[in-house]
């Protein structure tokens, strides 16, 4: 029982880590309808930039969300100077469907790159801000802590203000509009351009919590190679494909989902099988329900 | 304040869409563009309204060029586009969709009293306004998308096949809606149609095309009663 709460908890934690980064997939699949590989990269250089100002401020949170300003620019960057161009270039004919993904690709190298180039290979530590010792019940110590709870907050926190963005505002509206139609979103006066900038940079500030919050999820270390990353890539897409790639909703199922499952079959079935449990769900998925948990079937592709 | 369409020509790559159209709507009339499948009548809508570039000529809207600038910047002037085949969104609900015809206007007590006119005019929508608008009939639907337009408080109405799709009942009350909407704001409209009588009935003027050109125009009476259009457009 000990050990079940234990790990519901820890899948929790994680769930929630890569619903964030479904998140930011999604919104940039909505509005761009690009499978943003690059993503990675990019929470892996807003990562750097949070680490980068905790050398000069000795305070995670102010460093997550100067993280989260850093990613949110990076982003926006990205789609004003080469998405832009790139769609518009390959808008027709074979490559339209491809030439975004492999750019997306290339994009993730050269980041890594650059990161690299600034910030050497090696591997460099983020101080958690809280202890990641276990709470302890009695005798038992849980690998619970006062941080994984934190990450739990922060996400939750992040999402019922991004909810209440899409769902309550005209920047929502927008934000929707432009995603579903872009023609008729035109025509009510949205400057699309605008919105699906916005789309991106929102997309990257969300990128930016999930990888910072990796890395003091686990023992604090970033370094440009890092598998973590490269893991959180994975998780967050197949959490988008098994939500739906859609909604703010699905992501989070999608996420726990994803969590939830590792962490159990890392417990009770096997270690050697924790990197292709994401793989088996993702086939599952794909299988039983193509459309996601809440997708429709039939419906518009998301 | 008249539309004016002067020499207007559009190509979709090297094919000619739209051939030296010429026509005016004067304020407060409406003008019905008739002719078969293909007559290039949605693509003159999409150039009026910015949505489609324009190869040459004019097109002017109280002194304002509408082959310059795009469909964001147009509705700002006072020009509203309902797209063919049931311009709503099926994504959000009801109420969204019509918020989404006011989003670029600053004044939102203004933009309450439009929604507030679109209710009395359509009592159906405001009984649906938290639905999804997937739920809505074809006809609720159509009035869905009228009233979107009406939202951005235009003063030129651009309609694109409002009765497409639609059973005999409703295409009626559908063209009688429009009617009075003209009358009762004072809008200018232009109405594409496929289903020419219906449409000339409740027009000023008429233009019919073919391939791209007019080969008729004139008063909506005169074209109902001129023989060679009868033939090929009204069907009998």
């Amino acid at each position: 029982m000990f050990e079940f709460i234990n790990t519901l908890l820890i899948g929790i934690t994680s769930g929630a880590i890569y619903s964030l980064m479904a998140l930011a997939l999604v919104l940039v699949w909505r509005s761009t309808r690009v499978v943003n590989f690059a993503q990675a990269g990019q929470a892996l250089a807003s990562t750097y930039f949070g680490f980068e100002a905790m050398k000069h401020i000795d305070n995670f949170w102010i460093a997550l969300l100067i993280a989260m300003i850093g990613g949110a620019i990076l982003a926006a960057f990205i789609e004003m100077v080469f998405m832009r161009l790139l769609l518009k270039h390959t808008s027709s004919g074979a490559i339209a469907s491809v030439a975004p993904i492999i750019a997306t690709l290339g994009l993730l190298e050269v980041i890594r790159a650059l990161i690299t180039l600034k910030w050497g290979g090696a591997d460099v530590l983020i101080k958690a801000p809280l202890s990641n010792t276990g709470f302890s019940i009695g005798t038992h110590t849980l690998v619970f802590s006062p941080m994984k709870l934190a990450i739990i907050a922060v996400v939750v926190f992040l999402l019922s203000i991004l909810s209440i963005l899409f769902q309550k505002t005209n920047i929502g509206l927008s934000l929707r509009a432009s995603a579903f139609s872009p023609e008729l979103a035109r025509l009510a006066g949205i400057r699309v351009d605008l919105v699906r900038t916005f789309g991106w940079a929102l997309s990257g500030a969300t990128g930016a919590v999930a990888g910072m919050l990796l890395v003091v999820n686990g023992n604090g270390s970033l370094s440009p190679a890092s598998i973590e990353f490269s893991l959180l890539l994975i998780s967050g897409f197949i959490a988008a494909v098994v939500g739906g790639l859609d909604s703010l909703l699905g992501t989070v199922i999608g996420g726990m989902i994803l969590g939830l499952s590792t962490a159990f079959v890392l417990m009770y079935i096997s270690d050697s099988l924790f990197f292709i449990a994401p793989f088996i769900i993702l086939l599952l998925a794909l299988i039983i329900r193509p459309q996601g948990i809440l997708g429709k079937k039939g419906g518009r592709r998301a | 304040m008249t539309l004016i369409v002067n020499n207007l020509n559009v190509h979709h790559g090297a094919i000619a869409a739209i051939s030296d159209v010429t026509f005016t709507v004067p304020q407060g009339e409406l003008t019905a563009v008739i002719g078969s499948n293909g007559a290039g009548k949605s693509t003159l809508l999409r150039a009026l309204s910015g949505l489609k570039g324009a190869t040459s000529g004019n097109a002017t809207w109280k002194e304002h060029n509408l082959l310059k600038g795009s469909a964001e910047i147009h509705v700002r002037h006072g020009i509203s586009h309902v797209s063919e085949g049931m311009s709503v969104i099926p994504e959000l609900t009801v109420e969204e969709n019509l918020d989404l015809g006011a989003i670029w206007r600053r004044n939102k007590s203004e933009a309450q009293s439009s929604k507030r006119e679109v209710f009395a005019l359509f009592p159906r929508l405001e009984e649906r306004r938290k639905q999804s608008t997937a739920t809505l009939s074809g006809g609720e639907r159509q009035m869905l998308a009228i009233g979107r337009a009406l939202m951005s408080k235009p003063e030129l109405l651009l309609l694109d096949e409002p009765s497409l799709g639609l059973a005999p009942l409703l295409v009626k009350q559908i063209f009688e809606a429009i009617s009075n909407i003209s009358k009762q704001f004072g809008l200018s409209v232009v109405l594409v149609e496929q289903n020419a009588m219906s449409a000339l009935q409740i027009a000023h003027s008429g233009v019919v095309l073919n391939l791209g050109r007019v080969v008729a125009a004139g008063k909506a009476q005169e074209l109902i009663s001129d023989p060679a259009v009868r033939a090929a457009y009204l069907g009998y």
